[in-house]
């Protein structure tokens, strides 16, 4: 079996400034990996990308063989492509459990006409949505949140709520961006153990986050990325070790700048 | 609203004729509004074009007055939907701009397209509606026919809020792009219910048109579509029966207000203002957190 998301010669710009320079790398049925870089690498840019929120400047991207840079976002959560986002985005007037069911829509049919003369059908369909979004709520643990506002929640509620509405579309490949970010260490554990769960269950997970202690515990492969290109790419092992990262990271030796401003 | 003839009067039957015309507008423009998130402040230009498509449709073509009416709503609902695709793509204030001047020139239509609109001076003795042989001609007839569309329309818009597409627009309004992202298709479902709103307000014309039985361009201007937002609004953005509530205040309101002679219209902006002030999220939702306040006291 092929790569499950191939992306090859990535390029965006954003009028003069290029933030994804080239980028190829892919992901495999089934595994965790993650994207990392410092701030401004393009990792965001990437996630968008994939998600169609914004048009690509050059180079494909496919899922499963299939080109869907181009695509509209809603095609491409239809494909089997879902995400959650670094600032997390509910529909915060809704509830808990109508948030999970939005994610629902994609694999439901009715529409304006069936609503208006909500037939039997209509009604068993949007039984079936309720219940497969109660299934979501209860898989990262927040049923019993089901009828409060979104807004409401506390602030690892409201992450674990976008993982419910995410797997209510059903993906094949999740994005998740800065999963862990301003959560607690017994949170982040917490968060970690949903994250092996979702890939158990046949999801594979492509995540962006800072927190390097999670990101060498979850991760089987990691892509490193500096002003929008792939610096490295490998195990967290090899990534820790490489010269090239650790520059990027933390800055060149003393010595050598030293040197520099002498000359 | 059970017995007109309770109210013994014609004069006030006739304005709960108006408030029925006006529901089945606003309860479209909430749909648009208060669940989708989208504005037009254009709604009284859907209104005209399904009052003149109707009215010279029977008047100065012999077709039937239910027929004008069906052909009022096809026709008005395909330009809304020609208007939208584009205009939908704008957001805001945009959006507020675009349908203005969509409202603005079709104002101008109706005012220069004098041999079919016969301009300015309108044109009358429009038909009424008949069924077999009764025939639509007073006041309590029209109560009747007019109530009966507002309650189909409110049951349609009601199922419509409460289904899987109600939920999508309601998506749209709280964020585009993560319902975009979540695989809604937003873009369809934002031209469905301003197309749905535009056929609400041309059912609304045609009523109007073959009730008055003349039509002249001065209530369908840009000020008609500014009341129907401030109906809206006043009555509570997200809420159908908001709709209503402001629909029917709007209405009622300068008829009480006469008395008054030249200062009725301070004492209505007075209050609206005082109503947006202290029921911000408008009558329907205010008095009911009003009354819960009460009971926790």
């Amino acid at each position: 079996m092929g790569p499950i998301l191939r992306i090859e010669k990535l390029e965006k710009s954003f009028g003069g400034v290029t933030a994804v320079d080239g980028i190829d790398f892919e992901v495999n049925p089934h595994q965790i990996k993650a994207l990392i870089g410092p701030n401004g690498a393009g990792k965001t840019t990437i996630f968008n990308l994939i998600s169609g929120i914004y048009p690509i400047t050059s180079g494909t991207i496919r899922f499963k063989g299939q080109k869907i840079n181009g695509l509209k976002s809603y095609v491409i959560a239809e494909k089997g492509v879902s995400r959650t986002f670094q600032n997390v985005q509910l529909f915060e007037n809704m509830s808990v459990l109508e948030n999970v069911m939005v994610g629902r829509h994609c694999r439901t049919r009715s529409g304006l006409f069936a609503a208006i003369l909500n037939s039997k059908k209509t009604r068993a369909e949007e039984k079936r949505i309720r219940e497969y979004s109660l299934e979501m709520l209860s898989f990262v643990g927040l049923e019993a949140k089901r009828d409060e506002v979104a807004s409401s929640l506390v602030f690892q509620q409201q992450k674990l709520l976008e993982f419910a509405r995410a797997l209510a579309t059903e993906p094949e490949l999740i994005l998740l961006d800065e999963p862990v970010a301003g959560l607690s260490v017994p949170e982040t554990d917490e968060m970690v153990q949903l994250i092996y769960r979702i890939r158990e269950i046949g999801i594979t997970i492509l995540l962006v986050e800072h927190d390097m202690g999670m990101v060498m515990e979850v991760s089987e492969e990691v892509v490193v990325l500096n002003s929008g290109q792939v610096i490295a790419e490998g195990t967290p092992r090899q990534v820790q070790n490489n010269e090239a990262v650790i520059t990027a990271y933390l800055g060149k030796r003393e010595t050598e700048n030293a040197s520099y401003t002498k000359s | 609203m059970a017995m007109p003839l309770g109210l013994g009067n014609s004069y006030y039957l006739n304005v709960l004729v108006f408030v029925g015309i006006h529901s089945l507008i606003t309860i479209g423009l909430s749909l648009l509004m208060g669940y989708a998130g989208q504005i037009s402040l254009g709604q009284a230009a859907f209104f005209g074009l399904g009052a003149y498509t109707s009215g010279i449709l029977s008047t100065k073509f012999g077709v039937s007055p239910w027929l004008a009416l069906l052909a009022a709503i096809f026709v008005t609902g395909g330009i809304a939907f020609l208007i939208g695709a584009p205009a939908l793509k704008l957001k805001g204030h945009y959006l507020a701009m675009a349908t203005l001047a969509f409202g603005y020139i079709v104002y101008i239509i109706f005012n220069q397209a004098s041999s079919l609109t016969g301009g300015p001076s309108g044109f009358g003795q429009i038909p009424r509606f008949k069924l077999g042989n009764f025939l639509f001609k007073t006041d309590v007839h029209y109560y009747y026919l007019v109530w009966i569309l507002v309650i189909i329309a409110l049951l349609i818009s009601l199922n419509i809020t409460h289904s899987r597409v109600g939920r999508a627009l309601r998506s749209i309004h709280a964020g585009e792009l993560t319902a975009n992202v979540m695989g809604v298709n937003t873009a369809k479902y934002k031209i469905q219910i301003f197309v749905l709103s535009a056929v609400y307000a041309s059912v609304a014309g045609s009523l109007y048109a073959h009730f008055i039985t003349f039509l002249n361009p001065s209530p369908f201007g840009f000020h008609f579509s500014i009341v129907l937002v401030t109906m809206v609004v006043v009555g509570g953005v997200a809420s159908v029966w908001g709709a209503m509530i402001g629909a029917a205040l709007l209405t009622i309101l300068p008829e009480y207000l006469r008395a008054f002679q030249d200062y009725d219209i301070l004492i209505y902006g007075s209050i609206l203002l005082l109503i947006m002030v202290f029921l911000p999220k408008g009558l329907f939702v205010g008095i009911f957190d009003l009354v819960k306040k009460r009971k926790n006291r």
